[in-house]
């Protein structure tokens, strides 16, 4: 098991391989549809905000503002991450991420980004809304709120042995491409 | 709050953090099928521990609380509109409570208006049945698995499927591939064959409502169900697409007859959090029973 807390470095990222178990301790920014199309469109991130080495979470938690008026995240698991395809080599790149949590997996530029400037994919089990918000041990800000919603929001959180698993390398490595190769191959007998 | 308002809050409630008793059975079989130590069975670890403690908590299974749908079966003379109305102040206030996230927008504008109320959201179905009681179902149906849900109009070339049952299965199978764990599976599906292209995916939804484990009472159907979950589980796709034996927890199969020139195969994929649940009321709206 890998211990990942951001910022992370690229020999870090590199180590990592397609099935090795992780989990994420420090801080996580959470990001989603709007967000990737704003960033990717040229949107600039508000002040005092980097993501350089750090980790975006394509999750749209459930928050709620508990009654001494802290944020709470009540729910917090992945969304499907293939609707960031068009924009998430760009923000790789630009905004110099080191991880991406997600669910589904990514395509071939996604994973082409990860390999050119050191980022790996971790896969987090899909709606496991519960086990991941209990690794949330707390809110330390919100960005974007007004403009895109609470689950469009960037949530920036503190985890604690948040799990994931990677299925992106940074070399290239890619669980989904094997297992849908696998799989169709095994449904072409079944036919 | 009405005692009709009540029993939708406390319906709403269930179905975003507990699981119905035949899926988590289903889940349990599928837990113990994997094998230790692989990716695929720590997934199911976490799922089935993500269960308990939603149920626990009271809260929701999924951060993803869905598309709201509810299915009511109602006396002849029923005030639909008056029950329609109860129903969205009892999603607005399951939105308050945080049972359920603020999940709708608008489509064009994207806004969220943090009540889940709006054109479409939540939907009713109506059906007027002999009886006197009501009976209320509730899907709460995510985007992720929504997402991969598909529609084939047969013949399709490309699959090589014909207007049979050989190319309804081709179809069906291409859909589970195409879906790898992307509608966070193992999930279940529900298939419609024929209809027009709206009514076949409303019934493939509807054969959600069917539990996993009844039987098809039509043979041909029963057996492609069989044939649909076991070679599905073959593939190796395996929970969240990480490979393993459990790609699907089960398939349902209905028809609904078509015109001679169309045949659809419509099919709703649903993910393991499957939310479901539903309960009988009394005149007055007072809870009496839980289905399922
Ligand atoms: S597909 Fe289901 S389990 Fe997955 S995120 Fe959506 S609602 Fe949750």
């Amino acid at each position: 098991m890998t211990t990942l807390t951001p910022p992370i470095s690229d020999a870090q990222i590199r180590a990592l391989k397609v099935g090795d178990p992780v989990e994420v301790t420090g801080t996580l920014f959470t990001g989603r549809d709007a967000v990737h199309k704003y960033l990717a469109k040229g949107g600039a991130l508000p002040a005092g905000l980097d993501l350089r080495g750090g980790i975006l979470y394509h999750c749209g938690p459930v928050v709620i503002k508990d009654e001494a008026g802290r944020w709470k995240v009540v729910a917090a698991g992945p969304t499907t991450s293939t609707r960031e395809e068009p924009y998430q080599a760009r923000i790789i790149e630009q905004f110099g991420l080191r991880g991406v949590i997600g669910k589904g997996g990514m395509g071939e530029r996604t994973l082409a980004a990860c390999q050119a400037h050191g980022c790996a994919y971790l896969h987090a089990v899909g709606g496991a809304a519960q086990v991941l918000a209990e690794c949330i041990t707390a809110v330390r800000n919100v960005y974007f709120l007004e403009e895109f919603g609470s689950p469009e929001a960037i949530w920036e959180l503190e985890v604690e042995r948040f799990p994931a698993v990677v299925t992106m390398d940074a070399r290239g490595g890619s669980l989904h491409r094997d297992v849908f190769e696998a799989s169709r191959a095994a449904l072409a007998e079944r036919l | 709050m009405t005692g009709l308002q009540a029993s939708l809050l406390e319906l709403i409630r269930r179905t975003s953090a507990e699981i119905p008793d035949d899926v988590q059975r289903t889940i349990l079989v599928a837990l113990e099928r994997e094998k230790a130590g692989t990716i695929a069975a720590s997934a199911m670890e976490l799922i089935q521990r993500n269960i308990e403690l939603a149920r626990k908590k009271s809260q929701p299974i999924c951060q993803d609380t869905g598309s709201v749908l509810f299915y009511v079966d109602c006396p002849v003379g029923f005030d639909q509109i008056a029950f329609a109305e109860t129903a969205r102040e009892a999603v607005r206030q399951a939105t308050r409570k945080g049972y359920l996230r603020q999940n709708s927008v608008d489509a064009l504008t994207g806004k969220n208006y943090g009540t889940n109320i709006g054109p479409g959201a939540p939907t009713f179905h109506f059906h007027a049945h002999p009886g006197a009681d009501v009976h209320v179902r509730l899907m709460l149906k995510g985007g992720g698995c929504e997402n991969v849900g598909a529609q084939y109009s047969l013949p399709d070339e490309a699959l090589g499927a014909d207007r049979d049952l050989a190319g309804c299965r081709k179809a069906i199978l291409d859909a589970v591939l195409q879906a790898q764990g992307k509608g966070c599976g193992p999930g279940v599906l529900g298939v419609c064959i024929g209809g027009d292209r709206a009514t076949g995916y409303e019934f493939s939804k509807q054969q959600l409502l069917r539990t996993l484990d009844d039987r098809n009472p039509v043979p041909e159907l029963d057996a492609l169900e069989q044939d649909i979950l076991n070679t599905a589980n073959d593939l190796g796709i395996g929970p969240m697409g990480f490979g393993g034996k459990t790609t699907l927890l089960g398939v349902k199969i209905g028809t609904a007859n078509r015109v001679p020139a169309s045949y659809f195969v419509s099919i709703s994929y649903m993910c393991w959090a499957y939310r479901r649940l539903g309960v009988t009321l009394d005149a007055q709206g007072h809870l009496q029973d839980w289905l399922y």
